[in-house]
């Protein structure tokens, strides 16, 4: 299976839309164990960057675009523009994750 | 004799929280500015359309992230700057750092991806509340753009 292009622009260079599909989406929450929560605890005296909430906040968000291309395959594109972003907190401790984009069809020029 | 004791506690934690917020502050501009120098050849652009000269070129999603924590000294003072409103220069410092560090991993995703330029930058901050509820807590900052391919022949 070929990896669809995933891109946050427009108008790919080089390429031109066919047919547009809609809008698709992948959203993820996730919380990290309570030790891990603790030692972003001490952190917040001494300053510093949290790697273990950093590595967290990567994977779903590559959870959440994983989520939003499987989608997007569903209804036959091969590609997705426009793709952006959001971050809410739901809890203490939980985020969630929401990648959307418009789902398309491309043609080489 | 409780109350001395909780007062030497709280300052204890705003020494601990000025001494190595500061150290990891200075150690952290110092790595920022040596990458940015490194880094400065690839064109970042917010432009929603690739410039014409990157019209061949093939786009790829990179984004870079970065949790950093604020200390507790900073977390002091940023309420007493609060009471007299205006600038909170320490939490200007903070997102500062976040922002470039986030830059500078986007970047360096595009690198390794073989891009010469990222356009249509966009910038998400989130504030994390960790365990503490209420408490300060830390922020997230996000980087995101099309790194610019170019085509192998």
């Amino acid at each position: 299976m070929n990896k669809l292009l995933i891109s946050n622009i427009e108008v790919i260079p080089g390429k031109k839309t066919v047919q547009h599909l809609g809008l698709v989406q992948g959203s993820t929450v996730r919380a990290k164990h309570a030790g891990k929560d603790i030692m972003a605890g001490l952190k917040n005296i001494f300053g510093g960057e949290l790697s273990a909430y950093t590595d967290l906040l990567s994977e779903s968000r590559q959870e959440a675009l994983d989520r939003m291309t499987e989608q997007a395959r569903a209804i036959g594109a091969n590609a997705v523009i426009n793709v952006r972003f959001s971050t809410s907190s739901i809890t203490a401790g939980a985020s969630e994750i929401l990648a959307y984009g418009t789902a398309v069809v491309l043609e080489d020029k | 004799m409780e109350a001395v004791l909780q007062i030497s506690f709280f300052f204890c934690l705003l020494a601990a929280g000025y001494f190595f917020g500061r150290r990891a502050e200075k150690k952290h501009y110092q790595s920022i500015f040596e990458r940015e120098a490194a880094l400065r050849y690839l064109v970042i652009s917010s432009d929603r359309m690739p410039p014409p000269e990157y019209l061949k070129h093939h786009g790829e999603l990179v984004c870079g992230n970065v949790v950093i924590s604020l200390d507790y000294f900073k977390f002091v003072a940023a309420g007493l700057y609060q009471l007299v409103g205006g600038r909170i220069p320490v939490y200007e410092s903070l997102l500062d750092r976040a922002r470039r560090e986030a830059l500078l991993r986007m970047q360096a995703e595009a690198q390794s991806a073989g891009a010469d330029a990222i356009i249509n930058l966009k910038f998400e901050t989130s504030r994390i509340s960790g365990n503490a509820g209420n408490g300060i807590g830390s922020i997230e900052v996000l980087a995101y753009g099309t790194a610019l391919i170019p085509k192998t022949p």
